[in-house]
């Protein structure tokens, strides 16, 4: 196993690079792969003197400030979302768990109508659609976690009910807001957000996704016996040494800090928390000493592409990428479902 | 190491299980707990492993409160064997039998070679090595019950507790894993139902009755016809068996009963 472990990711890791070089050389200008590179190996110390200067002012701008940054937010989020599902989906201990489940993704909607329509935290201009949609899957996921306790515990019934609960409240105060507003173009905006975007990608809004991404990733995979073991049940999460409720806690603060910075920079893209794990346990098996860097190369792999069609399918205007991949996840979910060999978890 | 549950009270809503319950295992002791289905055997083991939590009384490992020790502190020392395998995502043999070596691991460690060497071991003292890379889920319910069995000894734990080990087993197999239990000399406790192989395998056996201790002791001393007919509602010709020296139950149903007692 462990050879075949090292054969996908070192041939995923090599996919991904080749995919995010072609994806920054496609678009409405189209440049080289060569170009691409010499670009990229330009901004980094030491080697930036090897390199000559032949690209123009505006092929630099294309690849470097506009294209490189939404690439790798596109890795990145991809990578994200499908380790947040994969860890969601041994949390609950069933695999049509996604990251959203906890009521992220409809705190996240209530925070950017609130920016988009009635103009709240204007002070902190660029940044205030980030910030309020983090705000708003915080204040949701504190919610779910507090109404899913009882007894000191989490339970984790009661954590998927009140996620949908939470959902279902706060989506109604997105549409309430949406409904009240006279503004021309705000529905359109709000809705474009929800489908899930990657347009705001900049060198200087990537970097807190980026190390929280590292973060939770590194912290996720040392941890893989233990969410074996929570996988396994109850009983055998007990009997050979889990902390069950302070493992559980742990995984839900790690799941929702990362969903949350994700959904602060992209929307809510859905159906890659939820596809992509399923993708790897039908290559890999169950064991999350593999599922989990599996997932994150072919999570960004997949948004990488996603991506990549959403701003040249109908090119100049771009096409949400929740769009995207909902019509390449659904088709998938549904072959997946008619499989007979394949287990879906608790109650199949 | 020593295994203890003093005056151990446990009710589901208000229904009482467990009535103020008291076992003691010594070290390397192996005791058989026995009684009728309903009789609370594995409520009272779930509370000695911590997945439930006693109302009242406390429980023992080593001498210390287990609810008062870290759950990787008792994992290192406690295995178990439960009545439930419940494996629904796609686990390989040799995967689900290396989880047992996660209390021993630290969160940076890797597999050792000496973890792969445990595993190995165990997976042959069970006789399921040829199953090594099978996927757990395509395995019958005794190979299953193995695979728990050699979980367990992975671990490497001197206290072990067995909820119906011997479950789904053929025969060979009941006697083969209590042979091998009995030659590894750890400090053992069993919830039995079959009245022979707790006789011929235990040091002591406890008897639970509607959620109390009713009797304790040698085999000898706990199985006779009077104990069998008021716990158990049976009649049973008990002899002392020539070869094992141990206690030879046969059941006599009713129908034959009611003849021995006419005569």
């Amino acid at each position: 196993m462990n050879k075949k472990f090292m054969f996908f990711s070192l041939i995923l890791f090599f996919v991904l690079i080749v995919s995010m070089t072609f994806a920054v050389m496609v678009g409405s200008v189209s440049v080289t792969p060569l170009y691409v590179w010499k670009v990229i190996l330009s901004k980094i110390p030491f080697i930036q003197n090897l390199i000559e200067q032949d690209w123009s002012r505006s092929q630099e701008i294309i690849i470097w400030q506009i294209r490189a940054p939404r690439v790798l937010l596109a890795a990145i989020v991809g990578a994200g979302l499908a380790i947040a599902g994969a860890a969601i989906q041994a949390l609950v201990r069933n695999s049509i768990a996604d990251p959203y489940i906890l009521g992220i993704s409809s705190g996240a909607a209530v925070g950017a109508t609130s920016v988009i329509i009635l103009g709240a935290f204007s002070f902190l201009g660029i940044y205030a659609l980030s910030v309020s949609a983090f705000l708003g899957s915080l204040l949701a996921i504190m919610l779910v976690f507090f109404l899913s306790r009882v007894g000191g515990r989490v339970s984790i019934f009661r954590l998927l009910l009140a996620g949908m609960a939470v959902s279902f409240i706060l989506t109604a105060v997105s549409n309430f807001i949406l409904m009240m507003s006279k503004q021309e173009g705000a529905l359109k905006a709000v809705m474009f957000w929800m489908l899930g975007s990657l347009a705001g990608a900049k060198w200087n809004n990537i970097m807190i996704p980026a190390v929280i991404f590292f973060v939770v990733f590194v912290l996720l995979w040392l941890n893989y016996r233990n969410l074996n073991l929570l996988l396994m049940g109850e009983e055998a999460a007990v009997t050979l040494g889990v902390n069950l409720q302070q493992f559980r806690v742990q995984l839900i603060l790690l799941v929702s800090l990362l969903t949350g910075v994700l959904v602060a920079v992209s929307g809510s893209i859905g159906f890659v928390g939820l596809i992509i794990p399923h993708i790897v346990r039908l290559i890999m098996g169950s064991n999350y000493k593999y599922v989990i860097p599996i997932s994150a190369l072919i999570g960004g792999i997949f948004l990488v592409w996603a991506d990549a069609f959403a701003r040249i399918i109908i090119a100049p205007q771009e096409m949400p990428i929740g769009i995207i991949t909902a019509f390449c996840g659904g088709p998938f979910f549904i072959w997946l479902l008619r499989r007979n060999n394949y287990s879906f978890g608790e109650g199949d | 190491m020593s295994l203890e549950a003093k005056q151990v009270s446990f009710s589901i809503y208000d229904q009482r299980i467990l009535h103020e319950v008291s076992i003691h295992i010594k070290e390397k002791q192996f005791v058989g707990l026995i009684g009728p289905n309903g009789s609370g055997k594995s409520t009272l083991l779930k509370n000695m492993y911590r997945l439930l939590k006693p109302e009242s009384g406390t429980v023992l490992l080593n001498e210390k409160d287990i609810l008062k020790q870290s759950s990787k502190l008792i994992a290192k020392n406690l295995a178990v064997v439960s009545q439930e395998t419940p494996v629904l995502f796609d686990f390989t043999v040799h995967d689900l039998v290396s989880m047992g070596r996660t209390p021993h691991k630290k969160l940076l460690e890797l597999d050792q070679e000496q973890d792969f060497e445990i595993v190995k071991d165990a997976l042959q003292q069970t006789g399921i090595s040829h199953l090594a890379k099978r996927s757990f889920s395509s395995l019958s319910g005794g190979e299953k019950k193995r695979v728990m069995v050699a979980r367990a000894l992975a671990q490497q734990a001197q206290v072990l507790i067995l909820d119906e080990p011997t479950n789904h087993l053929d025969i060979q197999h009941q006697l083969q894993l209590m042979d091998l239990i009995q030659t590894l000399h750890l400090t053992v406790v069993a919830a039995l139902h079959d009245l022979n192989i707790a006789a011929m395998y235990c040091d002591q056996l406890y008897v639970l009755q509607h959620g109390r201790i009713v009797c304790h002791g040698t085999p000898e001393e706990v199985l006779t016809p009077a104990l069998l007919k008021e716990v158990f509602g049976v009649f049973a010709d008990i002899h002392t068996h020539a070869l094992t020296g141990k206690p030879y139950l046969t059941y006599i149903p009713d129908q034959f009963a009611k003849k021995v007692s006419q005569v």
